[in-house]
């Protein structure tokens, strides 16, 4: 792997976000420490949402801002979201990758971008 | 120079601009979040052009065919008119005459419409069928273009229901009705014919999926199809016959009819017709599957398709939701 190649392109870039998501998305939903957050949410947008985060945490191209982050997340803070349910998202988002064969190196990197987004997230 | 037509205004699009960009620079107002093609907010219709490959990225299939793409990362190199998925005028109003009203079953009516104009759609599609210019509901496409002459419908008499009502106690055959559509995406796409196909509906949930089954046999699809079709009880149930008939004539094809009230005769299958289908098939890793009817079913079902390992992008549903004003 040459030097040069970025984060997104070691991991494989849009195909491995394609190969991530639904796998990322069945442990969010079976995990029933965060799994009320998402009882409610037409699943086929919210899916798009996971791979819109994915391409981000993946350090592939993106546009969000921590204004974003942190209005897209409001309503759920105010349900009561907190550090453990960041947590258990970064470990589901490991696990992905792990089961996925990525390094762990790289693992690290991207839990590293997705810890970046925490306060916004908990509107801190 | 290529130029973006939305409703009635044209709009040069710039250098490296996005359709998206293009479009909120001039006001036009296109939601959007992740400006980068994947959280989709930004979905839009092209109705005349076509959109490039890369702006239909990570769409469900049915989306692509019907010229779905994201505007964030358009880059047309052809003029295209576009349009907001939800811009209702993107069709007119087409008058149908109606050919024959039939019960299928003491509660769901079989209504064959004749449209005054061609209307080129997909089995499974749906239609609004309007009473008058302000009322309308959405009725689903149980008929195969390439197949029937006409558009059929199934139409459950709803309690209260105004439209529903009205076309099962004062509609006549030779009447003319409006029709706007059609609309949705909870079609068959050929292109991947040894998938194996679960379709499940309950009540007159049957209709989109009546249509699917044949258009999918009917383009020569060869994975193994499942249809369960659910009611309480026996009288809810329809087309058994025709059903039955599509078994005898297609090996792949196969027809579970579910009760979930007490009394299962033999020949039917005990419990709700999504509880049967995931205990048949327990692992629905790369299959493909069609949920209709109840709103709840529908939700259920889908998270339950998701997580025995069927792709979000596999699964296609139609919820019927009931309209607020009955």
């Amino acid at each position: 792997m040459s030097q040069q190649a970025s984060l997104y392109e070691q991991l494989g870039g849009e195909a491995a976000v394609n190969a991530a998501v639904d796998i990322f998305y069945r442990k969010v939903l079976s995990d029933g420490r965060i799994s009320a957050f998402f009882e409610d949410v037409d699943m086929e947008k919210q899916a798009a949402k996971q791979k819109a985060f994915l391409t981000m945490a993946f350090g592939g191209p993106h546009n969000y801002s921590g204004l974003d982050m942190r209005t897209g997340h409001a309503h759920l803070v105010e349900r009561g979201l907190n550090d453990s349910h960041v947590d258990a998202v970064i470990e589901n988002l490991a696990a992905t990758l792990r089961e996925l064969g990525v390094d762990d190196a790289l693992i690290n990197q991207v839990a590293a971008i997705a810890e970046s987004t925490r306060d916004d997230v908990l509107g801190r | 120079m290529v130029t973006i037509h939305y409703a009635k205004d044209n709009f040069e699009l710039g250098e490296d601009q996005s359709v998206l960009d293009c479009l909120t620079d001039r006001g036009v107002p296109v939601p959007f979040s992740c400006r980068s093609g994947a959280c989709q907010t930004c979905l839009m219709r092209a109705t005349g052009g076509k959109p490039p490959e890369a702006s239909q990225q990570g769409l469900k299939d049915s989306l692509k065919l019907q010229n779905y793409f994201l505007a964030c990362v358009c880059h047309p190199t052809e003029d295209l008119e576009v349009a907001l998925p939800d811009d209702d005028d993107i069709q007119a109003a087409i008058p149908a005459t109606v050919k024959s009203l039939t019960l299928l079953n003491p509660e769901i009516m079989h209504v064959a419409l004749e449209c005054h104009a061609p209307i080129e759609y997909r089995a499974g599609q749906f239609i609004n069928l309007f009473q008058d210019p302000t009322l309308g509901r959405s009725y689903s496409l149980a008929s195969v273009p390439y197949e029937d002459d006409h558009l059929h419908l199934h139409v459950r008499r709803l309690p209260q229901g105004r439209v529903s009502g009205w076309i099962h106690e004062e509609l006549r055959p030779g009447q003319t009705v409006e029709v706007r559509g059609p609309a949705g995406d909870c079609f068959y796409t050929s292109g991947n014919n040894e998938q194996g196909l679960v379709l499940i509906g309950t009540g007159s949930g049957l209709a989109p999926l009546y249509g699917i089954v044949r258009d999918a046999l009917g383009q020569g699809h060869t994975g193994p199809i499942h249809l369960f079709h659910g009611s309480r009880d026996l009288d809810g149930l329809y087309l058994t016959g025709e059903l039955h008939d599509l078994v005898r004539q297609y090996t792949n094809f196969n027809y579970v009819p579910c009760l979930s009230g007490g009394d299962v005769p033999h020949g039917f299958a005990s419990g709700r017709a999504h509880d049967v289908a995931f205990q048949q098939i327990p692992d629905l890793k790369n299959w493909r599957l069609f949920l209709c009817g109840h709103p709840e079913m529908v939700k259920a079902a889908r998270m339950k398709a998701f997580l025995a390992g069927a792709s979000m992008k596999d699964i296609y549903a139609d919820a019927f939701n009931v309209s607020q004003s009955s």
